[in-house]
């Protein structure tokens, strides 16, 4: 049994102008100790997916449906707010993009982090400190002792999203979930947190979702990898497959537009033309169809429904990408 | 080919705080520079000082022969007609309260160019120029998505007939299938109007695909300059090697293979930079002698330098 699986997961936001889609129909499985990435530009719907399954949504002015999420052999959908609550932090975990906000700027990085710690684990206060001391050190904080009364801003970008990756795994959740965890950050920094996040999944077998905008962050650290563009998983299979034989357009698309520091990528990108569609209006055929360079008639009269290329490789694509 | 601009000395100080200091470098007509490093490393205040900007504390900018830093406002400022800059937040840089057609006129007024009649022609060419579509001449900043956006901050740059504009991380704020748009374009832009260009940028990929040379910044150094194809084959300084192997590349299998050389640490505080060389604390070669003064430039190829002692080595 996968240690995650949603099934048609459905989030509407009701706005001024109408109701958005963010996410529409989404499934997908996890299983334990994998590593999914999630890929797509802004407004693809990886954040809100991930806040779904979180439970994270503001309802309303959001709504999130689904046939499933079952998590952990619970079911996601039918818990209360306090019950959601016992399981975040504790069973499943999320980091963000921006540590400066997920922070309080007003306490002290030992109360942040041990409050995690007393919360879950109901640890007392000097076993906390301890604990905390030690998932300080596990994540690379040099003098963790002496750190924890410092101020979050007192902290690099770099250590600050250390901290939080400390305090996620902190409970040893089952499945950790980051949301451009490393995207703010500089490259060498992005490079020691990839590692650890790395180690960490190896030894603890923590299950991970990685929602990035990076496809060569996504190749290094992914086993499998969803691409999602306009609420919608367009294409799902294993990395390699993914990457050497694409099969939706848009995720040729993307590695047409991604330039390389190798220098393989041609001499010249093939850009993506226009920009994503507007989410209120209804999608009848392939949302990537006004942009797509590789569409056959059969794009023009119907939506796609998912192929399968090979085992777990498929793609909501008509176009013959996959040989 | 001749040079366009040649920095030589440049230093801007803040107090303790060196921001950028003792750099040198030289732009071709119709050439890119590439200005790479980290946050804080002072790439951006580098682009701002060439175009004065801010006021560099010693150093000579030389364009086509004129010291910028010696020029009295005046003479400054038509000059300025040659040298532009875009930013990375475009929406910021445009006035929300005038639409996509004024924005452009009000840079053609600045220079008294195109007046009367010839204005809303050259305006629509100008939008032509870069893209974007007639309907916009309307709209106001807010209306356009950020491709958009940046696309009229080109727009606004080119219209005085610039010869050197400095990009200043033009695409890091935008989604990749737009930030190829931007990148074709700023190349089609060159190549059709002989344009130079300072890149400056924290993404080695688009460095790559958009630069003829390369200069990589520390703590407001230049630690290594060569061409293109030279630096990212044969990285020679220690933060070079290591900023190039944390880049990663869209390809699992080679991703695999990759030898990363993570670097120990955090930036140390500019305010209190390491004696000697800067990147010492970090580097993983560093030796007792790098403490002892600011390693010299060491050539190694023609057009190629990196200031790192122990390159002299032969290791």
């Amino acid at each position: 049994m996968p240690l995650l699986s949603v099934r048609n997961l459905t989030t509407r936001f009701a706005t001024d102008r109408g109701v958005v889609r963010a996410v529409s129909g989404v499934s997908f499985d996890l299983e334990e100790g994998e590593v999914l990435g999630l890929v797509g530009e802004s407004g693809s719907g990886k954040s809100v997916t991930a806040l779904s399954i979180m439970r994270l949504v503001p309802e309303p002015p959001g709504r999130v449906t689904a046939d499933a999420i079952e998590f952990d052999g619970l079911d996601l959908m039918r818990l209360s707010e306090a019950e959601a609550r016992e399981i975040r932090g504790a069973r499943m975990a999320m980091v963000f993009q921006d540590p400066m906000r997920s922070l309080n700027p007003v306490l002290t990085i030992g109360r942040q982090t041990t409050e995690v710690l007393r919360r879950h684990q109901k640890l007392d206060g000097k076993a906390a400190r301890r604990r905390a001391i030690e998932l300080l050190e596990m994540v690379g904080i040099p003098m963790a002792e002496r750190r924890l009364g410092a101020y979050p801003h007192q902290f690099s970008g770099g250590m600050r999203q250390r901290v939080m990756i400390a305090m996620a795994l902190s409970c040893n959740p089952r499945l950790l979930i980051a949301d451009e965890a490393t995207t703010a950050l500089d490259v060498t920094i992005q490079a020691q947190i990839i590692d650890l996040v790395k180690r960490l999944q190896r030894d603890r077998g923590t299950a991970v979702i990685w929602i990035s905008h990076d496809l060569g962050v996504v190749a290094g650290l992914c086993d499998r990898v969803n691409v999602m563009y306009a609420g919608t998983v367009v294409e799902s299979g294993p990395i390699r497959r993914l990457f050497h034989r694409p099969g939706h357009g848009y995720t040729v698309g993307l590695m047409g537009s991604t330039p390389r520091v190798d220098g393989a990528a041609a001499h010249r990108l093939t850009p993506i033309e226009g920009l994503p569609p507007n989410l209120i209006d209804p999608i009848t055929l392939c949302p990537f169809l006004p942009r797509c360079r590789v569409a056959v008639a059969a794009c023009h009269e119907r939506p796609p429904a998912p192929r399968q290329f090979a085992a777990g490789h498929w793609a909501a694509c008509f176009a013959d990408l996959v040989r | 080919m001749s040079r366009l601009l040649e920095v030589d000395g440049l230093d801007v100080h803040y107090g303790a705080v060196k921001a950028v200091d003792g750099l040198s470098f030289g732009v071709d007509r119709g050439r890119t520079l590439g200005l790479v490093g980290e946050s804080g490393c002072g790439k951006s205040t580098t682009g701002y000082a060439i175009l004065q900007l801010v006021r560099p504390s010693a150093g000579r900018v030389l364009f086509d022969g004129a010291d910028l830093c010696r020029l009295d406002t005046a003479s400054l400022r038509r000059l300025r007609r040659k040298l532009q800059i875009i930013f990375q937040d475009a929406h910021a840089s445009l006035n929300p309260r005038l639409p996509v057609g004024d924005l452009v006129g009000e840079a053609l007024d600045i220079h008294g160019l195109f007046p009367g009649a010839a204005r809303a022609g050259r305006i629509r060419e100008l939008l032509d120029l870069v893209g974007l579509a007639g309907h916009l001449i309307e709209r106001y900043p807010h209306e356009l998505s950020g491709g958009q956006a940046q696309r009229v901050a080109i727009c606004r740059a080119l219209a005085v007939e610039p010869e050197l504009i400095v990009c200043d991380e033009p695409v890091s704020a935008l989604d990749v299938s737009i930030q190829a748009q931007i990148v074709n374009l700023l190349q089609d832009l060159q190549q059709r109007l002989g344009l130079a260009y300072i890149f400056i940028s924290h993404d080695l990929s688009v460095v790559r695909h958009m630069s003829d040379e390369v200069a990589v910044m520390y703590l407001g150094k230049i630690v290594e300059l060569a061409g293109k194809e030279r630096i990212y084959a044969a990285p020679a300084h220690p933060y070079t090697r290591s900023l190039l192997s944390a880049v990663p590349v869209p390809d699992p299998d080679l991703e695999a293979k990759r030898q990363r050389i993570i670097l120990k640490g955090d930036l140390p505080d500019p305010a209190h930079p390491p004696s000697g060389c800067r990147f010492r604390t970090r580097c993983p070669i560093a030796i007792e002698r790098c403490a002892a003064g600011d390693p010299p430039p060491q050539p190694l190829a023609a057009g190629h330098w990196a200031k790192c002692i122990r390159l002299s080595e032969g290791s």
